[in-house]
């Protein structure tokens, strides 16, 4: 019997799930349990004999391999056409991906060829219901695909009424990844791959290939002195790399800081950028668009040095300082420093 | 020479990284009148590397694929501008409300009736949507390749294309068969600025139907001068199964839109004098969030 389960595309790289899946997985299983359905998980890749270990302690109930030394790195093709049939033979309720060069490469691709729709960067996903008045039909336990859109103006609530599966993609870190019990049970099955691709799916020849971590650890500093437009230029944007040093944090920014070019696309927090959980985030210069504020909002404390005392990042803040981030800046490393030594 | 045929997706947007104060409206709807309409900034790196693939193999048309309402001609006049050989803007009520899986739909059953295409480039996303789903989904609908996240077109050797790709956490190049869908990322090289001549040879590219609102005059300009006349392409002229098409065709629909609204956290209001500064400092230091 087909269950209609909800499944979860795992990301590996060097042997390694990705913590994007793992956040997934985590977030799977609580949409599961509300469903009562079950929880499963497809890893496509190369050596894969261990991977198990590092998914199905998340609570997944099944978990398909397809090994095949073909399929490391990720290529589009192959990788599409096996998700496709998998799809096709266990048709998922939920399918979610990681948005991730990966996961935004892979989802439109698989959502396109099963005529399925597709939510990117979400950053929140509930069960709910929704009643269609032109179809006078009632719709129980559709996947609400929560997002801000239109500039972070608006938030939309996205629902697939009629196509399955539902699919979306969530950024690392917006979701909270935990392991549900080490020693969980979930079971296997391998994918025979000859049936799941094509020799026409290997067209694309990876001449050379360098991953580099980020070397920037933004996601785990303590401390976080972000930027926006409001900063005014790359300059000024150093007082808050003198600030991040001195406390002992890293310097984010906004999109915004990062178009006009203050800062590395690395350094982008919010929606489409990193999601940060710092003790401590600094906000100079930044308005606080919402989408902005889903990157940062869980900061256990905010300042925010802005000119404009309307800025909409006021009303998460903790201290509200008025003025001008060049004039702050320098009095905060001041007093710090006075008051440390 | 070998020579290439290029199609260009892009894409009129509203500007969503300069809204300001007056882009809601009191009832929470958009006000869509307050923002600018401009081209999508990575449909211009897109553009750019069709120009650069142009540089080098002259005779190469570009051509820029548009869908949306008239004034969208705008983009094709700006790929003139900037050195395209001409678009077609698709535009018709029946497209109204599509999600990216109805438009790319629309966008896939227009590039079928164009012959021979070598290479189809798009930005990697619209800032409106931040999607990154378009370019993908009609490579799908084409049973075409797809490359993203281009930074660079390495090389172009008959068939065959070598790309840098930009990834989250690296670089990748690949190299790969033609025909196939790219797109292109933020981080590729500018578009080139518009040319002077250019623009005095096509600021009078118009479309069908903004000619119809001009003088005679123009009109006969357009007889003499063909290539000024932006081709308007409607659901008559491509061949579409209306399920898939617009708001109904889109498996997506919008539950509910919230205008975003603030609850106010007690938050304590500083100057920027030295002695609040300070008092916050010592705060957060005996409070151990710092130090």
């Amino acid at each position: 019997m087909i269950m209609n389960n909800v499944f979860v595309y795992c990301e590996i790289e060097d042997g390694k799930v990705a913590d994007v899946s793992q956040e997934l997985l985590t977030k799977g299983r609580t949409l599961a349990n509300e469903l009562n359905c079950k929880l499963e998980a497809i890893a496509i890749g190369y050596n894969l004999k261990e991977i198990d270990k590092q998914i199905i302690p998340y609570g997944v109930d099944t978990l398909y391999i397809a090994d095949d030394k073909r399929l490391s790195p990720y290529q589009t093709l192959p990788h599409t056409s096996i998700v496709v049939k998998l799809f096709k033979e266990e048709k998922p309720q939920i399918a979610l991906m990681g948005a991730s060069s990966v996961g935004r490469d892979l989802g439109p691709r698989v959502s396109s060829a099963l005529h399925s729709g597709l939510t990117a960067d979400c950053t929140s996903l509930v069960i709910g219901e929704h009643f269609d008045r032109k179809k006078d039909k009632k719709y129980e336990n559709l996947l609400y695909q929560i997002r801000p859109a239109f500039g972070g103006n608006i938030i939309a609530t996205i629902i697939n009424p009629d196509c399955r599966p539902q699919m979306a993609t969530v950024r690392e870190g917006v979701m909270k990844k935990e392991i549900l019990n080490t020693n969980y049970k979930g079971e296997i099955k391998n994918l025979d791959v000859k049936n799941y691709v094509n020799d026409a799916d290997f067209v694309v020849e990876i001449i050379e290939r360098h991953v580099e971590k980020s070397k920037l650890n933004i996601k785990g500093a303590p401390i976080i002195v972000a930027g926006g437009y409001g900063v005014g230029s790359k300059e000024n944007f150093n007082l808050l790399h003198e600030l991040a040093e001195v406390l002992g944090g890293e310097v984010g920014a906004s999109r915004a800081a990062v178009d006009a070019g203050f800062a590395e696309h690395e350094r982008q927090i919010g929606q489409t950028g990193i999601t940060v959980r710092p003790k401590l985030y600094i906000a100079c210069g930044i308005s606080g668009q919402i989408q902005h504020r889903a990157g940062m909002e869980e900061s256990a404390q905010v300042i925010a040095i802005n000119t404009d005392k309307e800025a909409p990042i006021n009303a998460i803040a903790d201290y509200v300082i008025t003025g001008d981030v060049a004039d702050i800046i320098p009095k905060m490393i001041k007093y710090y420093q006075k008051n440390t030594k | 020479m070998k020579t290439y045929n290029i199609i260009v997706l892009a894409k009129q947007v509203p500007d969503t990284r300069n809204v300001g104060k007056d882009a809601m409206k009191a009832d929470g709807t958009i006000n869509r009148g307050a923002l600018p309409a401009i081209f999508n900034p990575e449909d211009l790196n897109a553009l750019e590397q069709a120009l650069r693939i142009k540089d080098k193999f002259p005779g190469t048309t570009i051509r820029i694929l548009t869908m949306g309402p008239g004034r969208a001609a705008d983009i094709i006049r700006e790929g003139f501008f900037r050195g395209t050989d001409g678009g077609i803007l698709l535009t018709d009520r029946a497209f109204a409300g599509s999600d990216t899986l109805a438009t790319s739909y629309a966008l896939a059953q227009t590039l079928k009736k164009i012959d021979n295409v070598d290479m189809i480039i798009a930005g990697r996303q619209a800032i409106d949507g931040d999607t990154a789903q378009v370019g993908p989904q009609v490579a799908e609908k084409l049973g075409m390749l797809q490359i993203t996240y281009v930074e660079e077109v390495v090389e172009l050797n008959n068939d065959t294309v070598t790309v840098k790709r930009r990834l989250e956490n690296g670089v990748e190049k690949v190299r790969c068969p033609l025909p196939l869908v790219m797109t292109v990322n933020g981080s590729a090289p500018d578009c080139r600025a518009r040319n002077a001549k250019r623009i005095m040879r096509f600021k009078h590219a118009k479309t069908v139907t903004e000619l119809q609102k001009e003088s005679a005059d123009y009109t006969n300009m357009h007889n003499s001068r063909p290539e000024l006349t932006i081709p308007e392409w409607t659901v008559n002229d491509i061949e579409t199964d209306a399920s898939q098409l617009g708001l109904s065709g889109s498996p997506t629909k919008v539950k509910t839109i919230e205008n975003v609204v603030l609850s106010a956290k007690d938050s304590k209001v500083l100057s920027a004098s030295d002695a609040e500064i300070e008092s916050m400092m010592i705060e957060l230091i005996e409070s151990h969030t710092i130090g």
